[in-house]
């Protein structure tokens, strides 16, 4: 597989990555991200996964994998013992997701966080015209039986860090095929992206 | 037509006497091992596989006469987890053991009768020691060390006393050290076999044997070796026949039991039982060393370890305590809890998950 094609996801946070580097991937499903950072930018990675099948394949890419709940926290990392935490589109789906935020940047030196945004402009009007939860193909789930218990728009993303002197490198949005890294106005990028990439940090 | 493979013991005398952790030395050590597999001219391809607590040498293919399968034939062969076609496997009986390696019922040349008692109490520690100077024997320059278990314990050791010689190390269904539950257990087995009317010290090899007491250290075990939901599977609470109304065999499980400790005094030494259950409680690489982090810090190797979810004698947060130290040690570990249904026996038994885990993790 080439760079080209991966999904924007994977390409978008890939671009993000320096070579070489330590990275842990948080909640890595079956590793193909992981995978994909140690083909193109032979990072020394480490994932954690919490669903036993989803651990077996990616153990059979190769990849160094360890069992884990990431609401339990991550106690038995140092801290500031990797460059990059990745939290890829599992924020929404924590229990504690503050607690999960404070653990990646305790453990790393800078973290990467996506998720779908809930601000999107369809998913608004989703809601606002059929008055039921909103569902698409990043949100393909039911009410009651979606892992994401935890949804968020990118202005409370913004509000989140913001309070808790969190700091924002880069804010990457995503929408279909495109990629924009500079709205001037945030409600706008709120309104238009469909999924975000946040390069995060913070100083003690 | 199948080609069969069958398996063959052989034996390595050891040159020079051992110096064993308790200060005594034993000479003319002598050990049973088994090989399957071809070692390749660069001599990097092998893997020293580890037994349990009562396992032999004979770890995989068929034994010619008594046309049984080794402990982890399902594990070991061509295109198994541990692959034959790519792998040089060495399988070697303990030191204390009673499948040809040196043990208690070995003829001490001393008196040129059975050690017994006299046997002197060896510790993993040790055990490993003998198995180097076998992995020694045939040059081989770095090695691959696996085990479930007791046989865990083991390939832990390798790794902490060799730490630039092991490249990878296999750990599944075992601890660092046994917990103080674990120890009460092999406490009640030892008692069973001190207290029977024939163990006469020890010394019992030309009368009858403690055969009652190594039955009931048996039955102990194999309680700890299941767990609720897997004796509720076996037997439930199905009587035999029906209720006898004395104090006979009527439950399936007291049947299972039974049958489990009467086949097991045709097969083991109760000395034997006595001194590997000892090296098993001994064992405390984390009080040996400090902390575990200490024991591992040297360590060059790569880890995977695997644990059972109804394991209740070697439990996923003693695995854990492992993988944890490996973490904070920066060393390349992976870890995985499988879900079973069979307590701590998954190890023998859960061999579809291992072998897909197994297989990548030594490289497809």
């Amino acid at each position: 597989m080439t760079l080209k094609e991966f999904n924007l996801n994977y390409k978008t946070v890939c671009n993000l990555i320096p070579e070489n580097v330590r990275i842990l991937d948080l909640g890595c499903g079956d590793g193909k991200l992981l995978k994909i950072l140690k083909n193109e930018k032979n990072v020394k990675g480490l994932g954690i996964e919490i669903n036993q099948d989803c651990v077996i394949e990616a153990l059979q890419k190769g990849l160094s994998i360890v069992q884990g709940d990431l609401d339990k926290g991550l106690d038995e990392f140092q801290d500031k013992s990797f460059d990059f935490a990745i939290l890829n589109k599992t924020l929404q789906s924590t229990k504690n997701p503050e607690f999960v935020i404070y653990e990646m940047l305790r453990v790393a030196k800078k973290c990467i966080v996506s998720f779908p945004n809930f601000g999107y402009w369809r998913v608004r009007f989703y809601l606002f015209l059929k008055g039921k939860m909103p569902k698409s193909k990043m949100l393909p789930y039911e009410w009651y039986n979606t892992p994401n218990v935890h949804l968020l728009t990118i202005s409370d993303f913004f509000e989140f860090c913001k309070k808790r002197n969190i700091q924002i490198e880069k804010s990457i949005y995503l929408t279909k095929r495109k990629v924009s890294s500079g709205f001037k106005i945030k409600n706008i990028a709120n309104l238009l992206t469909e999924e975000v990439i946040f390069v995060i940090s913070k100083n003690k | 037509m199948k080609i069969e493979n069958y398996a063959e013991t052989k034996f390595y005398k050891l040159n020079e006497p051992v110096a064993l952790k308790c200060g005594k030395i034993l000479e003319n050590v002598k050990v049973a091992y088994q090989t399957y597999g071809k070692l390749n001219d660069n001599k990097d391809n092998a893997i020293l596989v580890l037994h349990a607590l009562t396992g032999s040498a004979h770890a995989a293919f068929i034994n010619k006469k008594t046309n049984k399968t080794g402990w982890w034939d399902n594990m070991i062969g061509p295109n198994k987890a541990f692959d034959t076609n790519k792998f040089f496997i060495i399988s070697s009986n303990i030191l204390g053991g009673c499948y040809g390696t040196t043990g208690p019922s070995s003829i001490n040349p001393k008196t040129n009768k059975p050690y017994a008692l006299d046997f002197p109490v060896v510790t993993i520690e040790d055990i490993v020691n003998v198995q180097k100077k076998l992995i020694d024997y045939f040059g081989i320059k770095k090695i691959i060390v696996a085990g479930g278990s007791m046989g865990g314990m083991q390939a832990l050791e390798w790794s902490i006393a060799y730490p630039n010689y092991v490249k990878s190390t296999i750990l599944i269904a075992t601890s660092a050290r046994l917990n103080a539950q674990a120890i009460a257990f092999n406490a009640v087995a030892r008692n069973a076999i001190l207290k029977d009317a024939n163990f006469n010290n020890g010394d019992y090899y030309n009368s009858k044997h403690p055969e009652n007491g190594l039955a009931i250290a048996r039955m102990i075990g194999h309680i700890t070796y299941l767990c609720e939901e897997a004796m509720y599977k076996k037997f439930g609470r199905e009587f035999k026949e029906k209720p006898s109304f004395d104090f006979g065999i009527d439950f399936q499980v007291e049947s299972y039991l039974d049958h489990q400790g009467k086949i097991f005094v045709d097969r083991f030494d109760a000395n034997s039982y006595l001194y590997i259950t000892k090296a098993l409680d001994y064992y405390d690489p984390i009080k040996n060393h400090g902390s575990l982090e200490n024991a591992l810090k040297n360590s060059n190797s790569k880890f995977l370890v695997i644990s059972f979810s109804t394991d209740w004698l070697f439990t996923t947060a003693q695995s854990k305590q492992i993988v944890n130290t490996l973490i904070k040690l920066n060393k390349d570990v992976s870890f995985v809890e499988l879900e079973s249904k069979c307590g701590h026996d998954a190890f023998l038994l859960e061999f579809e998950k291992q072998t897909k885990i197994i297989k990548s993790f030594l490289g497809e």
